[in-house]
């Protein structure tokens, strides 16, 4: 049994010398290099790992010691981190595409005597910001091009160092004893590796993770999904990132599963048609995107083809999820579906590579229900985890079979989660970090008294599915006046997922009630006003009139009972709202060019309307100044309505009148 | 008019030299009385306004338009009369100011084409593409793929060029003259029509081309910033008549040129 092997080797250079000898003649790393995948069994990885791990020795790196990795996904970058483990080194993991300054902050910060990089791009970078790195001494680099005529008194290629090594562990016994003693003395209370996080709020910090936290943080997933050596999985992630350094590094070597590296970031999907991962991670972006193309590329087909792929995906939106469930279905239902997955489904997962995959998971960011669906109504095991760096990632994840697209699973077996009295989500788990590295306050901040780890996040358990619900930034969670919990960012996903609600705002934080200022979808509301009628002559004229009102009303209450079933968001109903005159835009600077609302500065520009909000007032009168498109300025003013709305009947909820 | 004198980049022996060539199209003078020489190893740029003689110049190199007067000779070895076939044959590769790919194939088929020249089994053999034809042209796709990761073209692999944005598409047509392997690389205006960034991709692989094969490359370009950071040594042609040579940093300072690219007063 993989766990307990795993229970006993307590470093991944430790993994590594059981897998060469449990999965010797097993593919363990493949990579697309002209063309063709190589491949490299565990026993071949096991030598070229200790092979560069003498090389680097005899250049003098040694135990304690930092090394930092750059570059994209590739088999001698993986050694790397392997190599440095087996000396005591400590990887330092850094995003392939930060800018100079940014990696020289993380390289000074964890003091690296070493790097470990890609290629001449890489190379030029680290190069450049030299003064800024008093001690770093050598720099290692995989891709030879472009790089003959740099001074290598600092620089030497991989494949030297591993070819050098090799050489130095053949002819020298000693040597070859003295690197066996130096993986074997590594413990598991060692720190494993340092993973800087990529750092919204202010400077990046490096979390570090102990070699037995990670092994065991991996060992749990390992056996949750119940993957083992036949796995195979596509290392297209960021380094850098936890996601890769978990889902591909530590659980390959956990399960001995095998890792294809793709030929270059811009063939990653095409070489996982070839490779036909049985894992699979991918943030909710890259679901989207795979979705779209799918769809573009059915507008070009026949007729035929397109009705037929159109039937059967309104077949699966009926049946496929409650079939990847093991629910019962209709015979006859279940006969069409296989029908279907002849004809359409089983198609259209081998065009995405997605054919031969059991697990998959998406994770970052909220994904929209119809996206999430319709990915599982095909037959795809796609799911749902939360997490972070300082978890070594998993905290909860969705068990086979409990698929809720709202809430984020169940807390992983050996985590320890608690929802403190602000709401805040906390942790104790198995991967849990050190603390960041050289930086003792911010560790002391994110601990509390008792042991926890302060996530940052709001959320609650789910007490219908005993799952975790995220809902929000626990900074950006308030309370109304009565004490409820407010977390606009969970009513606004709400509203937002109403195709009629393109925008919305919600205040409440030390108020009586929630009022929402929402914004319509010009298409959705358009083509619903077309087919019934409603003549309009602009987005203005549309938002205000009273059937559209009327029509959103029916959506706000509708998430009004949504929240009453959730006895935490409960008091946090939607008593009254509006629908602003104009859409929120970004030259206004109402949101950010990304997308997202801007609550305080939306406040500040519609004093008049939060006021009417609360003050009981039916309609209110604002003039704001908008820019159009070419720069120039103008006021736009109207006499917007506002409208009450019912809430729905809350158990436990003080009850207030309106 | 200045000859080159003295310069620093260790240019190695002279690779093709052009003596008092002239090629007239009926009574106009494409080129008149141009002497020049490329060295080994060099990046050679040949500028100058439209009109110039600049294409004109490089057709006669690989042997596509025959001068009426004037001495060419490559590797040392003058010539007579030379058709493109003999230049490509001799080692002398090119592309063009349009991009003339197959549009219909796919990159990988196009670098492939390439490699034509440099097959020796003959028609039959390619037409069983068994035992000694197929090991041939397994090598051949060895050094196609090669190509393929120095250029960083693998996703579009297997995509028809016709499909492709212009700037790959001028990618490939650079990888098809490379995998002739040759000695001189013709290159009329390998930046025309691209952004900034094109420019800068393919001014990175112009440069690596030189560097990693050893390459001597000829280059038209209009992009004046762009042919000064790259080449060694610069033509200026104005006419048809040669008006300065030397490097970027003596042909930007000749007064010759200032006047040519922005005009005197008459």
């Amino acid at each position: 049994m993989a766990t307990s092997a795993a229970a006993r080797a307590d470093t991944f250079p430790k993994l590594l010398i059981r897998n060469a000898g449990l999965y010797a003649g097993r593919p363990a790393y493949r990579h697309k290099d002209l063309g063709i995948w190589q491949v490299w069994t565990w026993d071949e990885v096991l030598a070229q790992a200790r092979a560069y791990a003498a090389g680097l020795s005899r250049l003098g790196l040694a135990r304690g010691d930092t090394i930092a990795i750059v570059g994209s996904n590739r088999p001698r970058l993986y050694w790397s981190v392997m190599a440095a483990q087996m000396l005591g080194a400590i990887p330092v993991p850094v995003y392939a595409d930060a800018v100079a300054d940014e990696l020289a902050y993380v390289l000074a910060h964890a003091d690296v005597r070493f790097a470990a990089v890609e290629d001449q791009e890489q190379v030029d970078k680290i190069l450049s910001v030299s003064d800024r790195l008093p001690k770093l001494e050598q720099v290692v680099y995989d891709e030879p091009r472009g790089l003959r005529d740099f001074d290598h008194s600092r620089l030497k290629a991989i494949d030297d160092v591993i070819r050098e090594g090799g050489e130095a562990l053949a002819s020298d016994a000693v040597f070859d004893q003295w690197l066996d003693r130096e993986i074997e003395k590594g413990q598991g209370s060692d720190r494993s590796i340092i993973l800087y996080t990529s750092g919204t709020t202010g400077q990046s910090k490096g979390v570090v993770l102990s070699a037995i936290g990670c092994i065991n943080a991996a060992s749990d997933t390992v056996a949750f999904d119940k993957l083992d050596a036949r796995d195979e999985a596509l290392a297209y992630l960021p380094l850098a990132w936890v996601g890769d350094h978990y889902l591909n590094y530590a659980q390959a070597l956990v399960a001995g599963f095998c890792l294809a590296c793709p030929e270059s970031a811009d063939t990653a999907m095409a070489d996982m048609k070839e490779i036909g991962p049985t894992f699979f991670f991918a943030p909710p972006r890259v679901f989207e995107q795979m979705l779209t193309r799918v769809m573009i590329r059915m507008e070009d087909a026949s007729s035929l083809k397109q009705r037929l792929f159109h039937a059967c995906l309104g077949l699966a939106r009926r049946h496929g999820e409650k079939i990847l469930n093991g629910e019962r279905v209709p015979l006859a239902a279940r006969a069409l579906y296989a029908l279907g997955e002849l004809l359409v489904y089983a198609p259209l997962k081998n065009v995405l590579g997605l054919s031969r995959v059991r697990v998959a998971y998406t994770a970052g960011e909220a994904i929209g229900p119809d996206l999430f669906s319709f990915y599982r109504s095909i037959g795809l095991n796609l799911k749902q985890l939360y997490g972070q760096t300082e978890a070594f990632l998993y905290l909860t994840a969705q068990p086979d079979g409990k698929i809720y697209s709202d809430t984020v699973g169940s807390v992983m077996p050996n985590v320890d989660l608690r929802i403190a009295e602000s709401g805040e989500v906390l942790f104790k788990s198995p991967g849990q970090f050190i603390g960041y590295f050289k930086d003792e306050a911010k560790t002391a901040e994110v601990i509390t008294a008792d042991g926890y780890v302060k996530t940052g996040d709001a959320g609650f358990i789910d007490a219908k599915t005993g799952h975790l619900k995220i809902i929000d930034r626990a900074k950006d969670v308030g309370h109304l006046n009565d004490g409820s919990l407010f977390a606009p960012k969970y009513v606004e996903n709400k509203l937002k997922f109403y195709p009629n609600i393109r925008e919305a705002v919600v205040y409440g934080d030390k108020r009586d009630f929630v009022c929402a200022m929402l914004n319509i979808d010009l298409t959705a509301v358009g083509d619903w006003a077309e087919r019934n009628n409603i003549v309009y002559g602009s987005y203005q004229e549309l938002a205000a009139h009273p059937q559209v009102y009327e029509l959103l009303a029916r959506n706000v209450a509708e998430v009004n009972r949504s929240l009453a079933e959730e006895k935490v968001m409960a008091g946090a109903q939607i008593r009254r709202f509006l629908i602003l005159h104009k859409e929120l835009d970004a030259d206004d600077g109402e949101v950010t060019r990304t997308q997202k609302v801007r609550r305080s500065f939306v406040a500040e520009r519609y004093a008049p309307l939060i006021n009417a909000l609360y003050d009981g007032s039916h309609e209110a009168d604002i003039s704001t100044e908008v820019t159009f498109e070419d720069g120039r300025k103008g006021s736009l003013s109207a006499r917007v309505k506002i409208r009450d709305v019912a809430t729905a009947p809350a158990p436990g909820a003080l009850e207030k009148a309106a | 008019m200045r000859s080159p004198t003295g310069h620093e980049i260790a240019a190695g022996d002279v690779l093709l030299s052009i003596e008092d060539v002239s090629l007239t199209f009926g009574g106009v003078k494409a080129v008149a009385g141009v002497s020049f020489d490329i060295r080994k190893g060099e990046i050679r740029a040949i500028i100058g306004p439209n009109g110039a003689g600049k294409t004109s110049m490089l057709n006669v190199i690989n042997g596509f338009y025959q001068p009426q007067h004037g001495r060419i000779a490559f590797k040392g070895k003058a010539r007579a009369r030379m058709r493109p076939y003999d230049a490509a044959r001799g080692g002398i590769a090119r592309t063009f100011q349009n991009v003339a790919l197959f549009r219909g194939m796919t990159a990988l088929d196009n670098i492939m084409a390439g490699r034509t020249l440099k097959m020796h089994r003959g028609f039959f053999w390619q037409l069983v593409r068994f035992g000694p034809a197929l090991t041939e042209e397994v090598e051949h796709r060895h050094r196609v793929e090669e190509i393929i990761d120095f250029l960083k073209i693998q996703a579009i692999r297997k995509v028809p060029v016709g499909k492709l944005p212009y700037g790959l598409q001028k990618r490939v047509e650079l990888g098809r003259a490379l995998a002739m392997e040759p000695d001189l690389l013709l290159l009329d205006e390998p930046m025309a029509g691209m952004n900034l960034e094109e420019k800068e991709d393919m001014s990175r692989f112009i440069l690596d081309v030189n560097d990693h094969y050893g390459t001597t490359i000829a280059l038209i370009e209009h992009d004046i910033g762009v042919v000064m950071d790259l080449s060694d040594r610069v033509l200026v042609l104005d006419h048809g008549i040669k008006i300065a040579d030397g490097t970027p940093a003596e042909v930007q300072a000749d007064q010759a040129v200032i006047d040519a690219y922005l005009g005197v007063a008459h």
